[in-house]
């Protein structure tokens, strides 16, 4: 037994510590905004925030990740009020199919968190995530929105 | 499609059914919306609070057409758009309604051009059975009541209500037969950009794909079929892995795969990754894309190709050309790589079959359900969910049969089958492979007298729609390179030979995202630019001499070359392509500047324009152009599916690379609508940027390259 500290809440969970932090998160607790995309750390859909820090949840272990904060894209907002990424993918009407942007949002969250007013080249750099749509066009605008929101 | 007849009543017994209302084309008891309203008609559904529910039958992959179908049903509805909210009806009640709502399936660009005329009835009649409801109410002649913002006015008495109390009596009117549409001219919700409907759910991660599906005692299972096309499952040693922890289950699944059913997705992966599997590839395993080149090679020399399209002497032309050039150029499988993995969820009893997913054909989907439960089809239901992506793979239901299959196998209980990424690499149904070979003969003066295009490879609609051959030929291979109709050629050449030889290897080729126009539009295009390069003339000026009689395409090639500045010097370190294609009813053209240093591509900014005759909604329109750009110049740089001892070679990301935002050009999108005819939005701009680009890197390299991707000659996308 695992005890798992995601968006605030404690979940104790019956899984080996070798799991993937993403399996743990989508089928053991039952969390579904995570998305699988690869299994390979390569796509980003999975990505969740360990102690603030965007990690690609299906290259972690659930052992990895016993004393830290896990944040979801369902945590994200705090008291149902949505963050400034959030809203500023409404307001820009950034999505496509949408399963790449939990991903792409908590990406782009921890983003803003390091670096408040990254520039077109702090985006290039740190912002790796693929979308199969091509939104990335949407999402640049909408991490400058969100920016100067 | 073919359907089993649905016993109506049995539908019905399962049903809701609240009052009479009225199908749009069959008046009948109706169910009700799934929040328990009753319907006015099959496509609208009114609350008393006034919230309407407008039925969607097509697919949302992100393409935006459950927003633009909205549109059109609330624009001949003047309803409140504020309060529009959709639902897919699913295809089990389409077989019991006697399909009032057409095709579900959701490809080739033809969401909205191929419904948009009833969608815009459903729309009218429902608003004229509304006012008649509020006439018959006031005991005033219908023509005197109007109908805006979901409130009904009879201005004489100054009286309105609101459609919300009406609609239970609307439901019960007869349905119009005489249903005039509006003018174009007086829209005011089509053409406009406004929201996309499932936006907010998609950032707080409540938006459900089929991946999402839960089930009470639901278990999960993962699959491996045959890596060779075509070969058999010949054994696996299931006692190998029973006893690993969350196992429950190993089972074959049809003659050429097996599944593992465990209590989670990781522990059905792990035990199937451990699985001792022996496999019969066959006489397949054999094939390689060496043997598949050298195969479609010969194909460029062979004497029987089908004709898609002729007019002069070809052969006469070369022969007595001033001058004659040739070019060989070659494209190569791509993997749709739908970010969501294929899945369905399926639950088997011996009396219903239920499947859970994201389809882009709820009505196939459907059908394989059917057809793998052994059921009656008023014993089967298909449930749709939001797509994480679709490109024409989810068009096959490949994925659905298996999960069918596999919970047949446990009855009563629910199983959701989730492929693997490198599943899904290896099992696509790929973007097929061709050769082409390209022959212009010129005048003396450098005029194109004569081309000659010989395409050699694979048939898509052989494979998955053979009843659409043509006395064995697939007319979609030509699709850009028509005489005439939704996907013509732009250029008038005196002889034109345009031919296919089908050459079908063994791997199943598939419908995706553009299909044929990817790789015509890039043999026609930079073939055009190989022609202006041989006769000194500027490549705009080149296609504009052949395009006197193609006036729409002329029309959305100028405006990119006005746009981007052409005839005007490039940003210092950049050079300049242009190219133009129509397929699926749209005109689109695409001018692209970019920088190569050291072997790297630069794509600093692509123009480009489309004629979709109609534009419902163009903020979602250049969603689509730039979107389409990423998938096109992802497979034109860094995407192919080779093929070794007749299995895909790529299992994942690391192996079939997709576009970063470090790489993405900024796009600049005219959307120029001349109107009069209805073309589609998710495809035809892909065509463009690939011959956009590459005509643009022989303007900064002097290097033409003719096959693809374009990593295989040390170019790197930055």
């Amino acid at each position: 037994m695992l005890r798992l500290t995601i968006n605030g809440k404690s979940h104790d969970v019956d899984v080996e510590s070798e799991t993937p932090l993403l399996w743990v998160i989508r089928d053991s607790i039952g969390m579904t905004g995570t998305k699988y995309g690869c299994g390979i750390a390569q796509c980003g859909a999975c990505t969740v925030h360990i102690d603030g820090a965007a990690v690609r949840s299906c290259g972690v272990t659930a052992g990895d990740a016993v004393g830290k904060n896990v944040t979801t894209i369902e945590g994200l907002a705090e008291n149902g009020i949505l963050t400034k990424v959030q809203q500023a993918w409404i307001d820009l009407d950034v999505p496509q199919c949408g399963y790449c942007q939990s991903g792409m949002i908590m990406a782009v969250s921890a983003l803003l968190k390091e670096k408040p007013k990254p520039t077109d080249a702090d985006i290039d750099n740190s912002i790796t995530n693929i979308c199969r749509c091509g939104t990335f066009q949407q999402v640049r605008a909408a991490i400058h929105a969100a920016a100067s929101a | 499609m073919n359907y089993m007849p649905l016993d109506r009543r049995s539908f019905l017994a399962g049903s809701a059914t609240v009052g009479l209302s009225l199908g749009f084309h069959v008046p009948f008891v109706s169910p009700t919306s799934a929040e328990g309203a009753p319907e006015v008609n099959a496509w609208v559904v009114v609350k008393p609070d006034d919230t309407v529910i407008i039925r969607i039958a097509r697919s949302e992959m992100g393409q935006g057409t459950l927003t633009g179908l909205a549109q059109m049903v609330a624009e001949e509805l003047e309803c409140d758009w504020s309060k529009v909210t959709t639902e897919y009806p699913t295809p089990g009640e389409s077989v019991a309604r006697k399909n009032p709502w057409g095709d579900f399936g959701t490809g080739g660009s033809r969401g909205i051009r191929t419904s948009q005329d009833y969608v815009r009835k459903g729309g009218a009649a429902a608003r004229m059975m509304l006012v008649q409801a509020a006439a018959n109410e006031w005991k005033v002649p219908a023509s005197e009541c109007t109908a805006a913002n979901s409130v009904i006015t009879h201005k004489a008495s100054n009286r309105s209500t609101t459609y919300g109390k009406v609609a239970a009596a609307a439901a019960q009117i007869e349905p119009p037969k005489d249903v005039p549409l509006k003018d174009p001219k007086d829209w005011k919700l089509i053409g406009k950009s406004v929201k996309r409907l499932d936006t907010a759910d998609k950032t707080v991660g409540k938006m459900m794909y089929g991946v999402d599906v839960k089930l009470p005692g639901m278990l999960n299972a993962t699959i491996k079929a045959c890596p060779v096309f075509g070969g058999k499952l010949k054994s696996f040693d299931a006692a190998k892995v029973e006893s690993m922890k969350g196992v429950k289950k190993v089972v074959p699944v049809g003659d050429n795969a097996v599944a593992v059913i465990a209590d989670t997705w990781w522990h059905a992966k792990s035990a199937l990754d451990a699985l001792p599997i022996v496999w019969d590839g066959g006489e397949n395993a054999k094939v390689s894309s060496e043997s598949i080149a050298k195969w479609l090679k010969e194909g460029l020399d062979s004497d029987q190709a089908f004709v898609g399209n002729k007019n002069g002497d070809a052969k006469a032309g070369l022969a007595s050309a001033a001058k004659k050039v040739v070019a060989e150029y070659g494209y190569p499988y791509q993997n749709h790589a739908c970010m969501e993995p294929l899945n369905a969820t399926a639950l088997y009893t011996p009396d219903r079959c239920e499947v859970w997913c994201g389809t882009q054909h709820g009505q196939a989907a459907f059908a394989a359900a059917l057809e793998a439960s052994g059921l009656p089809a008023s014993k089967v239901e298909v449930y749709k969910y939001m797509l994480g992506g679709g490109f024409g793979r989810r068009g096959r239901s490949d994925y659905v049969t298996q999960a069918v299959l596999i919970a047949k196998q446990m009855p009563s209980t629910p199983i959701k089958l989730l492929w693997s990424r490198e599943e899904d690499m290896q099992h696509g149904t790929y973007h097929p492979v061709t050769q082409c070979r390209l022959t212009a003969g010129l005048d003396d003066k450098g005029n194109l007298n004569t081309l000659h295009v010989r395409i050699s490879g694979q048939s898509i609609l052989t494979a998955l729609r053979p009843e659409a051959l043509v006395n064995g030929m697939d007319p979609a291979t030509f699709q850009g390179l028509n005489a005439s109709g939704e996907a013509a050629i732009g250029y008038s050449v005196p002889n034109l030979l345009i031919e296919h030889a089908m050459r079908n290897p063994h791997v199943p080729p598939g419908f995706w995202r553009g299909v044929n126009v990817n790789h015509n539009a890039i043999y026609l295009e930079s073939f055009m630019d190989e022609l202006a390069k041989e006769t000194g003339v500027d490549p705009l000026e080149f296609r504009r001499r052949l395009m006197a009689n193609h006036p729409k395409h002329l029309g959305v090639l100028n405006a990119v070359a006005e746009r981007i500045g052409w005839g005007t010097p490039a940003p210092a370190g950049q050079f300049r392509g242009i190219a133009q294609f129509m397929g699926y009813g749209s005109y689109v053209a695409a001018a692209a500047e970019v920088s190569v240093n050291d072997n790297k591509v630069k794509v600093h900014r692509i123009v480009a324009a489309t004629d979709p005759g109609y534009a419902v909604n163009p903020g979602q329109i250049e969603r689509q152009i730039s979107g389409s750009f990423v998938y096109g110049l992802s497979a034109l740089f860094l995407g192919e599916c080779t093929v070794k001892d007749g299995a895909i070679e790529q299992t994942n990301f690391d192996t079939y690379d997709s576009m970063r935002i470090a790489q993405m050009p900024k796009v600049e999108c005219i959307v120029m609508p001349t109107g009069g005819f209805w073309g589609g939005v998710g495809e035809p701009t892909i065509s463009v940027a690939p011959p956009a680009v590459l005509n643009a890197i022989f303007a900064a390299t002097g290097k033409r390259y003719r096959s693809f991707p374009l990593k295989n000659h040390g170019l790197s996308l930055v």
